[in-house]
């Protein structure tokens, strides 16, 4: 063992990284200690770079690879999970196998987060030397090639996840779109007009949805849950559960007669956010993708009480069966896009606003249906009480968000939600309108011009956070008002304006779900609640999880133009997946050496992918390479040491864990 | 053991998908934190053998710190929870070898707790300072052929 480990050349390379890492690490003593005290381990030669990532630090490295004959080289720069790939690739072309390259975390773990240079320059030649250690133990690996199924999940069927399974469609692939709620459409049909433009939301939206259901490669799944996902990019099998809409669809024309005659009005609390009635046998709105009733079973006589079934005596095709169940049906994607969008923030949370309490107090969603000629006032802007036009109306922004109590994060959308309400109330009732605003974020195209436009339109604006809405009247004039309690910070004094209607800017907030929902596709999210992207900046639409997708408000609040390009470019990672038809996987895998296992089973019980089996006839259990998602926990287990686990074997995390240690061996001794 | 100048030196584990991605995000937002602490990336914290610690204190580390994905969060459904165990009954076994449990450390963090990250370092290098060094004698010398030691005791005596 230890002869072998003399025959390795080993070449360290030190980044600098501009001054990233030169400016708390002393880069050259670092080469300089590496060529001197590894000597012995195999280092034949150390350098230093500006830049090792650069096509020329590169390049110094495949030359000292050919020329100095390398067998292991040490990158130490940044994470691995920065350039692991450019250093191993370099390697590769230069004929070295691209698995005897490691690299040593000298940015994020040392320059970034400590100050002092000598503590960095000692902590540095630490991780160079664990590093150095680990790398001669590395073996040479080969990549795994799997098939890609062409097909696509896309889950969650709002203006992202349609706009993607189009894209991919388009492209001549096949896409399941997934739907929770009876329609496609998502929150964008609930909105009346959307800003800057002011286009009528159903006018741009439903053609798109209308495509989407007609489209031969798009599959439509409404009504529908994603209860399981298994397997691995290029090879999920994903569990879903259609849930019963006891209407046959290969029967329902769509007509609209169940609706017509059924009896039961229901509160429509998803669509109409509770203003308006629905049956209990019902589409959401009447451009619903698919047309199809679903039946509200909680609500519907029939299921209640035993009788009544008006509908299926009206039916004229015999659609109805109200003898429908949930059904699971499994699904074979290479890929999937999660577009899972946002739940509204509840604003009765904001106790102090009043909303709930205080009847013309309404939410942004409610004006929003209230606004919309479709909607349960037939577009007009009135108080609770139906016929009274406000005269006065307050719009309170940030309701939920940028509050330490609630939100931390800005929701993006409200500012130009709270315009907008601004301008349709002015519009259509003359009334006085009031903006409450702590900050006006008015970024993008377009969109501080038609800020200007209110601003001339005679909107008053407040800058301050409003602290209570009430209808408690201290002031003539305030007698049945709601008082908005707010600091005016650009006058510098406390004002109470009275007003006849609150309209409430609530901000996004992630999914209830969205944690078990990532959790089953094993992604993350991030401490407010949203899905985390790959990488910020540069991959904000991929995930740590190869394969998942990410697009839309599921990663953050988000305004349309930014979901809808989420969506495309989410797809177009999709369709470089599938048109390279296969996936390269890491070759991180676990093995059994059969001659030392002793089938005490103890690893059986382990793995949660089923990768383990045990056979009965040899008496020795085997893992399936196919199935191993290599994390190596029955690596870590077995008492025998018989199961090897490659790229992260027993010698190479010991050799580091000694090679870590070794300056402290020095300083001891 | 009031040693104001010792500088303990910490192996710490972590986990490729949560803890390891947060140590990079305490960097990429400059997060500073106490530099004793020397990261080995596993692809899960179910990867860690209870040996690798004992390899670690007996090698001259005053600590090790463990750190995985919180639960019910694990990149491979569930095996933190295994790593779990294991930490619980290693800590047993430290205590039983009369080394103090507390130079063993687990701590869950997210990908998106750098600072959850750098804080928990911070603290736990504080705690093993005031434990002292562990000063387990020389670095043990390993046994360098293991399986003819192992043949020599498995001799059956004529």
């Amino acid at each position: 063992m230890s002869e072998q480990k003399k025959q390795e050349r080993i070449g360290v390379y030190v980044c600098h990284c501009g001054s990233n890492i030169a400016g708390t690490v002393d880069v050259e003593d670092v080469a300089k200690w590496a060529a001197d005290k590894l000597k012995d381990q195999g280092v034949v030669i150390a350098r230093d770079y500006k830049f090792m990532c650069s096509s020329l630090g590169q390049e110094l490295i495949e030359k000292d690879i050919k020329e100095l004959g390398l067998t292991r080289v040490v990158v130490a720069a940044c994470s691995p999970h920065l350039h692991e790939k450019t250093f191993r690739t370099a390697a590769k072309n230069a004929g070295l196998n691209p698995y005897l390259v490691e690299l040593a975390s000298i940015r994020e773990q040392v320059s970034w987060v400590h100050a002092d240079k000598a503590v960095g320059t000692a902590k540095s030649k630490a991780v160079v030397s664990g590093t150095v250690s680990r790398v001669i133990e590395n073996v040479a690996l080969d990549e795994i090639r799997v098939p890609i199924n062409p097909n696509t999940l896309v889950v969650g069927g709002g203006i992202a996840g349609i706009q993607s399974a189009l894209e991919i469609a388009n492209a001549g692939f096949h896409v399941y779109l997934v739907e929770r709620e009876p329609s496609i459409g998502g929150h964008m049909a609930q909105f009346d007009k959307t800003f800057p433009t002011l286009d009528c939301a159903a006018c741009i939206l439903t053609p798109r949805m209308v495509e989407a259901g007609r489209h031969p490669n798009i599959t439509l799944l409404t009504y529908s849950d994603v209860v399981n996902v298994s397997g691995y990019v290029g090879n999920f099998t994903v569990t879903i559960k259609q849930k019963a809409r006891c209407v046959k669809t290969d029967l329902c024309t769509g007509c609209g007669i169940c609706q017509e005659k059924c009896p039961k009005k229901v509160i429509d609390d998803v669509y109409e956010a509770g203003l308006g009635y629905r049956k209990a046998v019902y589409t959401p709105f009447a451009q619903a993708v698919p047309n199809f009733p679903v039946m509200d079973k909680e609500n519907c006589t029939y299921f209640l009480k035993g009788t009544c079934k008006a509908c299926e005596k009206f039916c004229p095709t015999g659609a109805i069966d109200f003898t429908q169940q949930d059904e699971l049906m499994d699904i074979q994607v290479g890929n999937v896009v999660l577009a899972t969008g946002y739940d509204l923030f509840d604003a009765r949370r904001v106790s102090n606003y009043g909303y709930g309490r205080l009847a013309n107090v309404f939410t942004s969603i409610e004006f929003e249906r209230m606004s919309n000629a479709a909607g349960p006032t037939s577009g007009n802007i009135v108080l609770r009480d139906n016929k009274t036009l406000p005269k006065s109306v307050g719009i309170i922004h940030c309701v939920g968000s940028r509050d330490k109590n609630f939100n931390n994060y800005c929701s993006v959308i409200c500012c130009m939600q709270g315009l907008k309400f601004a301008h349709l109330v002015h519009e259509r009732t003359g009334a006085n309108v009031y903006n409450f605003y702590i900050d006006m974020r008015t970024a993008y195209k377009s969109y501080d011009e038609f800020y200007q436009r209110v601003l001339e339109e005679g909107t008053l604006f407040v800058r301050g956070k409003v602290a209570e809405v009430t209808d408690a009247a201290r002031m003539p004039g305030e007698e049945g008002k709601l008082i908005i309690q707010v600091e005016d910070t650009l006058a510098g004094k406390q004002r109470r304006i009275p007003v006849d209607m609150v309209i409430l800017s609530s901000g996004l907030e992630p999914r209830k779900d969205a944690k078990e929902v990532g959790k089953m596709f094993g992604i993350s999210c991030s401490t407010d609640g949203w899905f985390t992207e790959k990488h910020p900046k540069l991959d904000p639409v991929s995930t740590m999880t190869e394969g998942i997708h990410i697009a839309g408000c599921s990663t953050g609040p988000k305004d349309i133009p930014s979901s809808v390009a989420q969506g495309a470019a989410a797809s177009a990672r999709v369709l470089d997946k599938i048109l390279q038809r296969e996936v390269v996987l890491e070759p991180i895998k676990a093995s059994v050496n059969q001659e030392m296992c002793s089938g005490c089973r103890i690893c059986n019980g382990l793995c949660p992918f089923n990768a383990i089996t045990f056979i009965e006839d040899d008496m020795k259990t085997e893992i399936n390479p196919a199935l191993c998602q290599g994390c190596g926990t029955c690596v870590a287990a077995c008492p025998a040491g018989a199961i090897s686990g490659t790229g992260f074997s027993d010698t190479q995390i010991m050799a580091q864990i000694d090679g870590l240690l070794r300056n402290f061996e020095m300083a001891a001794a | 053991m009031a040693d104001n100048n010792f500088e303990p030196t910490i192996i710490g584990f972590t986990c490729n998908w949560c803890s390891y991605r947060a140590s990079d995000l305490a960097g990429t937002a400059r997060i500073k934190y106490a530099p004793n602490v020397r990261l080995i990336r596993l692809m899960c914290s179910g990867r860690l053998d209870p040996t690798f610690v004992l390899r670690a204190l007996s090698g001259g580390a005053d600590g090790v710190m463990i750190t995985g994905c919180h639960p019910g969060e694990c990149h491979y459904i569930e095996q933190n929870y295994k790593a779990l165990r294991r930490f619980l009954l290693l800590r047993r076994v430290l205590t039983g070898l009369g080394i103090e449990p507390g130079r063993v450390k687990l701590v869950w963090a997210s990908a998106a707790e750098g600072a959850r990250f750098a804080s928990e370092t911070t603290a736990f290098v504080e705690e093993i300072r005031k434990l002292g060094p562990l000063n387990w004698g020389k670095p043990v010398k390993r046994l360098e052929n293991l399986q003819e030691e192992i043949s020599k005791l498995e001799e059956v005596p004529a």
